[in-house]
């Protein structure tokens, strides 16, 4: 089974990277970017076959190294 | 006389320079240090911890994440939990964050740059054992060199409510001004403590300020190690 982790910054965290981003977009003549954030996407390869029980796994991986709730949000997909 | 742990983690690279302050320097007034490596599972008999600066474990993932959850953490809690003095410098206040022992989190300079000048800090907040002896709205003049040093806080109103802010970006008189803010910390933030006052964190780098033969010739950070001498003394606690 695989996890899939997307780690984004919570709104209100200021993402100097993603600005950067951004204004790189516009200067490249994309018009109508009205904001970039950037973020992390973690794939986790697991043993078992147990969706609900690898989610468990994960969240609790997340919380504890994956992700630094102070600053970020997480999501996990389980395929 | 006071014994000091300095933990070194693979890419730390203050290590030996916050040794060298409380061994040589310092060594007038009893002070002694060791290197304790991470793997260590006890700090063994110390009197007070540094976690040193640096890019532990290659600051992958978050800087300080995986140092967080190095071997000799769980004694560095206990050490903590029990009172002792333990400083937490740049990439060590980094890893104090992300270990739980200090609030908040240090994220990227609203920059994106790698800052590296003197500073000034107002020291400020309640008395920790790393400052008790500086007088309070003092400023001094310290280096930094981060690219991560901006410091959030889910509900800083709290951490300012609690005096947990210690050390303050300020200019050259001492104004706490947006201008004088190198990395966009909030509030201007340039260190904290926790809720017991005995573990502190901050960016700058006191150890790089002591002797006047270095750098500018601001031995400014000389202060907080002997505060902390001072402290150890005054507590009388041999541990």
């Amino acid at each position: 089974m695989k996890a899939k982790v997307y780690v984004t910054l919570k709104s209100g965290v200021l993402d100097p990277q993603g600005q950067a981003v951004g204004r790189t977009l516009g200067k490249l003549g994309y018009e109508g970017v009205k904001g970039v954030r950037i973020g992390k996407y973690v794939e986790i390869d697991l043993e078992g076959d147990d969706p609900k029980l690898a989610e468990e796994q994960v969240t609790k991986m997340c919380n504890e190294l994956i992700a630094n709730t102070v600053m970020e949000n997480f999501r996990v997909e389980i395929d | 006389m006071a014994h000091f742990g300095v933990i070194r983690f693979p890419g730390s690279n203050c290590d030996d320079d916050a040794l060298h302050i409380v061994n040589t320097v310092l060594a007038d007034r009893g002070s002694t240090g060791e290197i304790l490596w991470h793997k260590e599972h006890s700090v063994g008999q110390v009197d007070g911890l540094i976690v040193p600066g640096g890019f532990s474990y290659g600051d992958y993932l978050r800087a300080g994440s995986m140092a967080a959850h190095a071997p000799i953490m769980e004694s560095v809690k206990a050490f903590a939990k029990s009172g002792g003095p333990v400083i937490g410098i740049c990439n060590g206040f980094q890893i104090l964050c992300e270990s739980g022992l200090l609030e908040g989190a240090l994220t990227r300079n609203a920059s994106l740059r790698f800052i590296c000048k003197d500073i000034y800090c107002r020291v400020e907040g309640r008395p920790t054992p790393f400052t008790k002896t500086i007088p309070a709205g003092r400023h001094i003049r310290i280096p930094i060199a981060h690219a991560e040093g901006c410091y959030r806080h889910p509900d800083v109103e709290r951490l300012e409510g609690e005096a947990q802010v210690i050390f303050r970006y300020c200019d050259a008189e001492g104004n706490v001004t947006a201008d004088a803010n190198p990395n966009g910390s909030v509030n201007n933030i340039a260190g904290i403590c926790n809720a017991a006052g005995n573990v502190v964190g901050l960016m700058p780098h006191p150890e790089r300020a002591c002797e006047a033969v270095l750098g500018r010739g601001g031995i400014d950070g000389l202060s907080l190690f002997e505060s902390v001498l001072d402290s150890l003394a005054n507590s009388g606690v041999a541990r």
